[in-house]
């Protein structure tokens, strides 16, 4: 696919921390609509990549693009996130000392702005957004309740919730089913493919059973670079692979 | 539901503090002018002033309170922007001297006519106006907190380097306005005021005026900061406290909301000062000393930061039992004050109304859930609109963090 069609465009890009190659030469191209895995041993650089991605971190060389034409790797984190790229971190990270509601309202796609936030009055429509959100990551009768006292699947599934709020393009997804039991895996997996339906998503994750589930392409990142993609079937039959993950 | 419930809480606890505040504005001043002397009610014009100092301080704990308490600020140079707003007050005070000087020059201070200069310089242009002053009272220690904050922030000082800069910035204008040169009076700074607005500064109707002053000023910036808290912005505000990080992943540009509270806080400090000048009589560079600003965030500390209330309450107790040691006890204020910011920090690290208020509110917790467990009542925590009990919520795994631990989480 060319860049001018893609999505999500990663072009030969490498990031090194004290000398260390974290990203190596990573060129990965994700088509509007898709929803992508990304498997990988730990330090892989996964989580980097989603660095790259999201402005936190400059890479020393290559490109990213969005929407074909957005050069990323010159905004910075709430620009690139105005421009419809949500993220959801590896370590569950929402507002502790907020309500569920208050998280979710935070994150509600509306001007951003001080201006616009010391005056915004919430609308009926928001509300309406929040309940539904609510439903669909199954807090409702959690509410009113801060989120510091969220089970840590509870704080993953409003972190979720979150994301959809902002009502970006492309998810970033990182761990999502990290410190889940089984039966909220499989949940989750079913939300996922629920959220792809009408939003293009790129998650992380390490349970082999859960990505199975989303039944997806699987791009398998090793020290930086793609080492394998296609069905997980197509990776899992791939030497390097199995390698790779037995070697660790 | 609960957060309209909490809200409903701070609706009475902002409705208790401004009756006690609207008591204290009209009775302090009244017992002091209309009570005679003999009565066991008067109240001393040096007790009104007093007071009137602890309500300035009261309101630059209010300013730290606002950056500190909701946005995780820790700001220990606000002493300078209460300094700054002190001096242009002291600068119209001393304009307003004429000849009643040592030396009887109609336009100069007498420091100025003591170093041998001629001119007033540029900057005093304009003082002898009270407009032209007030405006400078907020203008100066807001511009000032504006750039500070505008390179500051866009580099993403934070934390603990973010303190010490702060203190650098006092420190420096300590030494500026230490000099001579600087045209502020140097180590005796500015004093010796007659009048203010045309009224004798040392007369007792004066002195209840600055004194309920001073309280409508506190009020006033008491309201707008519960407006500016209670707002979707004091939501931001407290989610850049916690997670700074992820308020930027979703879209916030955090240096600007940093920046907006902080320019504000520093133009409520900067007021406080130019309340503080003419009811203690003189403003000079040990203002701008390091210590002071470190003072005030111990105030806010006892108090309960995050609060409002709490600054003020703090500010008050602190510098009552400041002045009651340093008159009883002379050589151990600073322990005592040490001492207390220790004991603070390790058994009542939310502060005074912090602690209060979150007693009161499991007290009222358990009132309602046992009414409710009598079967009187409606579900308490039950939430309007709440669609019917969910069939599969996921099976909660153990919570990692119950409510008493609610601390700042840094983005990954
Ligand atoms: N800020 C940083 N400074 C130094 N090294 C870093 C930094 N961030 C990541 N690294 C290193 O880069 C490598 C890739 O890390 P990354 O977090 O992207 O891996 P990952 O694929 O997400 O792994 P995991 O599965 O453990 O989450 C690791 O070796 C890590 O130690
Ligand atoms: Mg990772």
């Amino acid at each position: 696919m060319t860049r001018a069609t893609s999505l999500l465009y990663l072009d030969g890009v490498s990031v090194a921390f004290d000398g260390f190659k974290a990203l190596n030469e990573l060129s990965l191209t994700v088509a509007p609509g898709e929803m992508r895995a990304i498997i990988g041993p730990n330090g892989a650089g996964k989580t980097t990549m989603m660095d790259v991605i999201t402005g936190k971190t400059r890479p020393d060389s290559g490109e990213v693009f969005f929407n074909g034409a957005i050069d990323l790797t010159g905004e910075d984190e709430a620009s690139i996130a105005e421009l419809g790229i949500g993220r959801k971190f590896q370590k569950p990270t929402v507002f502790e000392s907020h309500t569920v509601w208050d998280n979710l309202e935070l994150a509600l796609k509306a001007p951003r702005g001080p201006f616009a936030t010391l005056f915004h009055v919430i609308t009926g429509g928001e509300k309406t957004r929040i309940n539904q959100l609510l439903d669909l990551i199954r807090l409702g009768d959690k509410r009113s309740e801060l989120a510091a006292n969220l089970s840590h699947g509870q704080k993953q599934w409003l972190e979720i919730g979150m994301l959809l709020a902002q009502d970006p393009k492309l998810l970033l997804v990182d761990e999502p089913a990290a410190g889940m039991t089984d039966a909220e895996t499989a949940e989750t997996a079913e939300l996922l493919k629920d959220i792809a339906k009408d939003h293009s998503v790129v998650v992380v994750e390490h349970d082999m059973v859960f990505v199975r589930a989303l039944g997806v392409k699987v791009t398998v990142l090793h020290e930086g670079s793609v080492l394998a993609e296609g069905s997980l079937d197509h990776v899992s039959a791939n030497e390097r692979v199995v390698e790779v993950y037995l070697g660790r | 539901m609960m957060s309209s419930f909490l809200f409903r809480a701070m609706d009475a606890r902002a409705g208790v503090f401004l009756a006690i505040m609207a008591a204290v504005i009209i009775l302090v001043p009244a017992c002091n002018l209309f009570v005679p002397e003999e009565s066991p009610f008067h109240v001393p014009t040096y007790a009104v002033t007093l007071m009137g100092k602890y309500l300035t301080y009261a309101l630059l704990a209010l300013a730290v309170d606002l950056v500190w308490g909701y946005c995780g600020i820790l700001s220990l140079g606000h002493a300078a922007f209460f300094a700054l707003g002190g001096y242009a007050m002291g600068m119209y005070l001393m304009r307003q001297i004429g000849t009643r000087g040592v030396y009887g020059d109609p336009i100069l201070p007498d420091f100025m006519v003591f170093l041998n200069w001629q001119d007033l310089p540029w900057y005093w242009y304009g003082f002898d106006m009270f407009w032209f002053a007030a405006l400078m009272v907020l203008l100066v220690p807001g511009l000032l907190a504006f750039i500070f904050g505008w390179f500051a922030f866009r580099s993403r000082v934070t934390g603990v380097y973010l303190s010490i800069i702060t203190q650098a910035l006092t420190y420096a204008l300590l030494l500026a306005f230490f000099r001579n040169d600087m045209g502020f009076g140097g180590n005796n700074g500015l004093t010796d005021f007659k009048d203010i607005l045309g009224f004798d500064i040392q007369a007792d109707t004066t002195r209840a005026g600055l004194f309920a002053a001073s309280g409508l000023a506190l009020v006033l910036c008491f309201l707008i900061c519960r407006s500016i808290t209670r707002s979707k912005l004091g939501k931001v505000l407290v989610a850049v406290r916690d997670a700074e990080s992820r308020t930027r992943f979703l879209g916030y540009r955090v240096e600007h909301y940093k920046l907006f509270v902080w320019t504000l806080s520093a133009m409520m400090a900067g007021i406080a000062g130019a309340l503080y000048v003419p009811q203690v009589g003189i403003i000079n560079p040990g203002e701008f000393a390091p210590a002071n600003s470190i003072e005030v965030v111990i105030w806010v500390a006892v108090g309960g930061r995050g609060t409002l209330v709490g600054a003020v309450l703090g500010a008050v107790l602190v510098n009552f039992a400041k002045t009651w040691f340093t008159a009883a006890l002379p050589d151990i204020w600073l322990f005592a004050l040490g001492g207390l910011f220790v004991f603070v920090t390790l058994f009542l690290p939310k502060g005074i109304v912090g602690t209060v208020s979150d007693g009161w509110t499991a007290l009222r917790q358990r009132r309602i859930s046992s009414d409710f467990g009598e079967g009187s009542g409606d579900p308490p925590a039950q939430p309007p609109q709440s669609p019917a009990a969910q069939a599969n919520v996921p099976e909660p795994v153990p919570a990692t963090s119950r409510a008493g631990a609610v601390h700042p989480q840094p983005a990954e």
